[in-house]
């Protein structure tokens, strides 16, 4: 089932070779991510984008191995490669907790919940550089400050001691990724990092994250539910769809010429500036993880859905450009198509 | 225009505003409280640490020649006893007792309490059903039954009395601690926390810990005061200090013969030592819940 992996440019940092990540809920078992693979380069920003749902934050975690073991389970392989070719995903806890914070952070969606409330930004700061290296206090210190400043807070020595209660979210924000790279990974796991902020503070933190990446060189994942964020900021895109990945390409080709219903749909999706009238949506709900249907998982919501699309065993398939990939048997039909009637319902 | 709507606020607004910024400055005021309780503690420790230089009796002394003085009795400030001992130097010696219990008794069960909530809420799972249940066991028993239980199998005495408390009251501790770890661990900080691959032990007691001991602390003060309710009830019974060693609930019990004789001092001067320090730390609960929750305030 493994289908051959369409590379970055770069040499391979991290990759996910068809995982599978299951939950055991009280109403069955939830196909959160099923059958997902993709490889992030050295230096690389990938985006992952879907809408809620779909499986982006379960697959980052299952990444970080942060899933609570005793309701999900995984299957697949996980490679961290300057580890070696062995999955991490079968590693102990002890040894997942020296990858995490050193080799791969992860920076969450809700800066305003995501610190300590009891303790000073300084205090969680320095805890952080101390976690996987062991420098004197006054390094430690010292490191801490530094980081601040490089994330752009006014005043760092003075805000060490403030609380998160003190902070805007945006600053929380900023704190929030200088902590994730306190220890220098080499993999930043950013999970909608920018969703509960607001446009503009949005556009402050993407360009530092940007900006953090490019000097330190490290790779990127970026999770989002919005296209407009992921294009600005990513090398190359992958879209999930109810846990699969639906088209994976570079940016640019995916932009100007998605070869999968559902990007394209997500693209309309997208207000216009000179946009009149109706705001598009796409018609139909994610499908249910519990009862997955054979088949297409978007065809009940597919303009282009015909019968055998929900007996069609999917697997992605070459689209045009290289690395361009889609899971749509019928993708060199999807360009073709003009306004999408059925996505005009409110 | 704008000027003169500049240097002229309407006052009665601005007297009103103030008013309320005076109320929301009652941080200080609460802690008063605090402040107040600890002051009732540190006169009821140093009055019962400098007993010996403050009562030249020993509380043990017994005086056949005068049984049942009454308080203000030149030389017993507080009166005597049936065996004639005066009752200020029983109560300040009696106090150490009650205070050590206070302090011993409830901080041992407070840091164990504690640990195994912590253990059982983190980590969730069989341990936590096992701790849990074996909570549960201690909790099916009337407490006071099974201390009564415990001692009278150790013997009475008064480490006996502590020993007692130590094996049945930290599973108060436990299960309030395990509630609020079970709500702390899923907050988002705890996952960041693991992210950054801190310890289990890292992620527990320096950052679960910090959010939920208030809870715990506060309790404790409470438990303070229900331990030494607890050792008088026990002296009461008999099964605490064993005469004559000095202990307010020990006094209580023997003075209550007199009470309804005109010998009402005996009773009811312990009984007014244990609700002064009982106030003390229920001040100190108090002014500890409104302190250590930051932004509640």
């Amino acid at each position: 089932m493994a289908e051959p992996l369409a590379g970055p440019v770069s040499e391979p940092l991290l990759t996910v070779d068809d995982l599978h990540t299951y939950l055991a809920t009280g109403q069955g078992v939830v196909r959160a991510v099923d059958g997902v693979s993709f490889t992030v380069g050295e230096a690389e920003v990938l985006g992952i984008v879907g809408e809620s749902g779909c499986g982006k934050t379960v697959t980052c975690r299952t990444i970080m191995g942060l899933m609570p073991r005793r309701i999900a389970f995984s299957s697949g392989k996980v490679i961290y490669h300057p580890r070696g070719s062995g999955s991490i995903l079968d590693l102990p806890q002890s040894e997942m907790q020296k990858l995490r914070g050193a080799h791969l952070a992860m920076i969450f969606q809700d800066p305003m919940t995501a610190l300590n409330p009891v303790r000073s930004i300084g205090d969680q700061l320095i805890e952080a550089v101390t976690a996987h290296a062991r420098p004197s206090r006054a390094a430690a210190r010292d490191r801490a400050i530094e980081l601040l400043i490089r994330v752009g807070i006014p005043a760092p020595e003075r805000r060490m001691s403030d609380y998160p209660f003190q902070f805007s979210g945006g600053m929380l924000q900023r704190a929030l990724i200088a902590i994730a790279l306190a220890s220098s990974p080499r993999l930043l796991l950013a999970d909608e990092p920018t969703t509960s902020l607001d446009v503009i503070i949005q556009d402050q933190i993407l360009s530092l994250l940007v900006e953090l990446q490019r000097d330190t060189g490290m790779s990127m994942i970026l999770v989002s539910h919005d296209l407009a964020v992921i294009t600005e900021v990513c090398d190359r895109v992958i879209v999930m769809y109810g846990g699969q990945v639906v088209e994976e390409g570079d940016t640019a080709t995916i932009i100007t010429s998605p070869s999968h219903p559902y990007t394209k749909a997500l693209l309309e999706a997208l207000p216009q500036a000179d946009q009149r009238g109706l705001l598009r949506s796409i018609p139909g709900a994610p499908p249910s993880l519990i009862d997955t249907p054979a088949g297409c998982r978007f065809a009940p919501r597919c303009p282009l859905a015909v019968q055998e699309c929900t007996s069609w065993v999917t697997e992605l398939v070459q689209a045009e450009g290289t690395g361009h990939r889609a899971r749509c048997w019928r993708h060199h039909e999807v360009g073709k198509v003009g306004a999408w009637q059925a996505s005009d319902s409110a | 225009m704008s000027q003169a709507w500049a240097t002229s606020p309407s006052h009665a607004l601005l007297g009103v505003a103030e008013r309320a910024s005076r109320r929301s400055r009652s941080t200080g005021r609460r802690r008063m409280i605090l402040i107040s309780g600890l002051a009732m503690l540190a006169v009821a420790i140093v009055l019962i640490l400098c007993a010996p230089l403050l009562v030249s009796k020993s509380p043990t002394a017994i005086d056949v020649l005068h049984p049942l003085a009454p308080p203000l009795t030149p030389g017993h400030l507080l009166g005597t006893d049936q065996y004639g001992r005066d009752t200020l130097a029983r109560i300040l010696y009696g106090g150490r007792i009650d205070l050590a219990i206070a302090f011993g008794a409830t901080s041992v069960t407070l840091v164990f309490g504690t640990l195994v909530g912590l253990i059982a809420g983190y980590f969730g799972g069989w341990v936590d059903s096992l701790l849990m249940r074996i909570v549960d066991l201690f909790f099916a028993f009337p407490f006071l039954v099974l201390i009564i239980a415990i001692i009278a199998m150790l013997g009475p005495s008064i480490f006996n009395m502590f020993v007692a408390i130590w094996i049945t009251s930290w599973v108060s501790y436990a299960r309030i601690m395990r509630a609020q770890t079970v709500v702390a661990k899923k907050q988002q900080y705890v996952l960041a926390a693991r992210t950054l691959g801190y310890s289990r032990t890292r992620v527990m007691l320096r950052h679960i810990l910090p959010n939920t001991a208030s809870a715990v602390i506060i309790f404790s003060m409470v438990d303070a005061v229900g331990n030494i309710t607890l050792a008088a009830a026990l002296g009461f019974l008999g099964l605490g200090a064993q005469p004559p060693t000095p202990e307010w609930g020990t006094m209580i019990s023997d003075g209550q013969a007199y009470i309804l004789s005109s010998s009402w001092w005996l009773a009811t001067m312990p009984g007014l030592a244990i609700v002064f320090v009982g106030i003390a730390f229920s001040l100190i609960g108090d002014g500890l819940a409104d302190v250590l929750r930051p932004g509640e305030r």
